[in-house]
């Protein structure tokens, strides 16, 4: 069958199951536009505000939904809006698949209107990338790039293709399909990992976001109730453990509880499943676990001793591995470590609530208020912050795989774009919540008119505190309270922007208004914003800081 | 962890970009390298990649961890200097005069270096051999003017019957 390139990548698209892309038009896309709005009934286009918000929108998409998010940008500027909704992919690992346009290959190299080399920019931010230059190479180019974004560990890749291409003629053949013989994957380690879990007396499971990208919560809780460790979560897997669980305890790190990061230090086994030792968790690689023995578990080899050295590592998908882990693990109660950490959680952090109709309004309650209200169904989307950390501290059930949050990067505008993919995701079947403050909001709220235009019902939660809290709580922690260009003195009225964009605008400032305007809100199947004012001294508690241990907590 | 002298070889896809990317990948990470040689090999579609750089035991793991993640990738073979066989070719341009070129051609033949070429007031010396023997010639040049030189960095094979499939 011969076909145009347009034609090919909206082929190819269909092939990979894709039947939702984000993106924005632009002169080198012109030919692929023209060939999705032939096929705009299998293929849903999002165009967002700005081409970050669609590479945020598909980021949030593919995590929702485990499947490849798709962006489309044009050259140049259209090509570099992307880059940190790449990176932000990236750093995360969420498979996703760019396709940008770039100019007639006639003019590459010169300079011409709107080029820029964003093969060359996006190199150190993608897994792999393209660049196709003849049509006859570009539906197996395409497919590869699927293939790459949603194997391995996941990540984002990106395929340039020059509009001469989208144009140019070739003969498409729908793909041949492979019998994929999947080798069943042997580990030759287990027998040695399991006795040592099993003898431990202190073990502690440290779980990373690769759980849920392994899609192994269920056997993770498996194996921590079997081996009856105490167990804590990253950023990125908020939502792995069961929030009733007498073994969660809850998130580990920097912002994290003092027991979890106290389990750390005094545990003798840890566990490590799918994550990579950040400085946030841990942020003194010479004493993080200093008395255990560490058992990292990874499907990348090269986060195996990169960043903490470990004593056993197996490489492989996370539930793979522990299939095959927990038939060897001894069933068995650990009383005494349980007292321990009993005793730890005594210091945990406890946030003091304000009454109802307090003008002190808290954000521990305004996040507790949301999770009553929203139900177990919601989505949780975050910007980047206090308020981040405040969400990922106080919410108090998620459903797998849905706490979306920049945890790597930490991208202050990530929030919007992505709840707008994960609404597209949920298909109004669950309400999406976005926790954001005023200064990642401030970055990216003009998606706003995405949301309206699709009628996408995103609840916009803003934690008001006029200033940039995060920056503002470490000036005041480590910089004597030098206040340097964290007090913006923004005059922003939330609900009457809302309102102009063609969406719902609530101001409270007390946690009984708020209450009313998010049940409301929730009636409404419309996209809302909600702002609560909060106290500029409110902090993100506990805090170690940069390169501490958990002796050096910070509480107040 | 002291620094050592490390050399490792990829094999990868030729494809264009992929030299950017191996050196990136070194760049982004904050290795520097030292030599990087690059070349076809009998394997069509395969380059041929031989990097040295310094570093300590744990960077090196590290950094052939990383190599080996990219996807143009095929294979990384850390080369220990014991095992391989590691050659570089020097070029050098000497200044001569009536007095010293009688010197230097019996320093040229005693070490076996190659004359390459000869000019009014200059001559040209080629050598091949291992990286710390090039040091040293270039060492038994120190009397004399050197005009011009270059290294080519090293390229390194295995020892040994070795064959790899792709």
């Amino acid at each position: 069958m011969i076909l145009n390139g347009s034609e090919i990548i909206v082929k190819v698209l269909l092939e990979e199951g894709v039947d939702t892309v984000f993106g924005y038009p632009g002169g080198s896309v012109l030919n692929i536009y023209d060939a999705l709005y032939k096929h705009s009934n299998e293929i849903h286009h999002y165009m967002t505000a700005h081409e970050q918000g669609a590479a945020h929108a598909a980021d949030g998409y593919a995590r929702a939904t485990g499947k490849t998010g798709v962006c489309i940008a044009t050259s140049g500027p259209g090509a570099t809006n992307l880059v940190t909704g790449i990176a932000t992919a990236y750093m995360d690992s969420v498979p996703l698949v760019a396709i940008t346009g770039n100019v007639a290959t006639s003019l590459i190299g010169r300079d011409s209107f709107q080029e820029v080399y964003i093969a060359g920019i996006t190199m150190p931010i993608t897994k792999h990338n393209f660049v196709v230059r003849d049509v006859s190479e570009l539906a197996s180019t395409l497919r590869r790039a699927f293939r790459i974004a949603h194997s391995g560990r996941f990540g984002p890749v990106l395929v340039d293709i020059p509009k001469d291409v989208t144009a140019a003629l070739a003969d498409y053949e729908p793909p041949v399909k492979e019998q994929e013989s999947e080798k069943e994957k042997e580990y030759d380690n287990l027998e040695e990992v399991a006795a040592a879990i099993n003898s431990a007396k202190r073990p502690f499971v440290y779980c990373g976001g690769g759980i849920r990208l392994s899609r192994a919560e269920d056997i993770v809780r498996e194996f921590i109730k079997k081996a009856d460790a105490p167990a804590s979560h990253t950023l990125m897997a908020a939502g792995v453990l069961g929030y009733g669980d007498q073994n969660n305890l809850g998130m580990l790190g920097m912002h994290g509880m003092f027991s979890g990061n106290k389990a750390v230090d005094e545990a003798d086994v840890i566990i490590a499943l799918g994550t990579r030792f950040s400085d946030r968790v841990a942020l003194n690689t010479q004493q993080f676990g200093r008395r255990a023995k560490i058992i990292h578990i990874d499907i990348d080899n090269s986060e195996i001793n990169k960043n903490v050295i470990c004593d056993y590592s197996v490489i492989g998908d996370i539930k793979d591995v522990l299939e095959k882990l927990l038939p060897l693990i001894k069933e068995q109660r650990r009383d005494d470590w349980h007292g321990m950490i009993d005793e730890w959680k005594k210091q945990d952090y406890v946030p003091v609530d304000s009454p109802e109709d307090s003008h002190n309004l808290k954000p521990h309650q305004i996040i507790r208020a949301v999770c009553q209200m929203a139900g177990e169904d919601a989505m949780y989307v975050t910007d980047v912050g206090q308020h981040q950390m405040w969400a990922a501290q106080y919410i108090s059930h998620v459903r797998k795989g849905s706490f979306l949050t920049s945890g790597g990067l930490g991208t202050m505008g990530y929030g919007y774009g992505a709840s707008l993919g994960a609404a597209v995701a949920v298909e109004g079947k669950r309400p999406v919540i976005m926790f954001t403050g005023d200064g990642s909001f401030h970055m990216n709220m003009n998606e706003a008119c995405t949301a309206v235009s699709y009628n996408l019902p995103v609840i916009t939660v803003i934690l008001n505190n006029q200033v940039l809290g995060m920056v503002r709580q470490w000036q005041s922690a480590f910089y004597d309270r030098r206040f340097a260009s964290s007090e913006p003195e923004r005059k922003t009225d939330y609900k009457t922007v809302a309102e102009g964009f063609g969406a719902v605008g609530y101001h409270c400032e007390t946690l009984a208004e708020f209450k009313a305007a998010f049940a409301e809100a929730l009636t409404l199947g419309r996209p809302v914003w909600i702002e609560c004012l909060i106290d500029r001294e409110e902090k993100a508690l506990p805090m170690i800081p940069a390169g501490g241990t958990v002796d050096d907590t910070l509480f107040n | 962890m002291e620094n050592e002298k490390h050399y490792m070889v990829l094999l990868v896809e030729n494809n264009a970009g992929v030299l950017t990317r191996v050196s990136s990948l070194f760049c982004q990470r904050g290795f520097n390298i030292d030599t990087l040689t690059v070349a076809s090999t009998d394997h069509p579609g395969i380059s041929r990649i031989t990097i040295s750089f310094c570093g300590n035991d744990k960077t090196y793991r590290q950094l052939i961890k990383q190599t080996e993640k990219l996807t143009e990738t095929k294979m990384v073979i850390p080369i220990e200097p014991e095992f391989g066989i590691l050659r570089e070719l020097l070029l050098v341009k000497i200044e001569t005069n009536p007095e010293n070129s009688e010197q230097i051609k019996n320093l040229a033949v005693n070490n076996h270096f190659k004359v390459v070429d000869q000019s009014v007031g200059c001559v040209v010396l080629e050598m091949t051999g291992e990286p710390s023997h090039i040091d040293l010639m270039l060492g038994l040049l120190k009397p004399f003017k050197v005009l011009e030189m270059c290294r080519t960095g090293v390229t390194a094979l295995e020892r040994g019957k070795v064959t790899y499939c792709f």
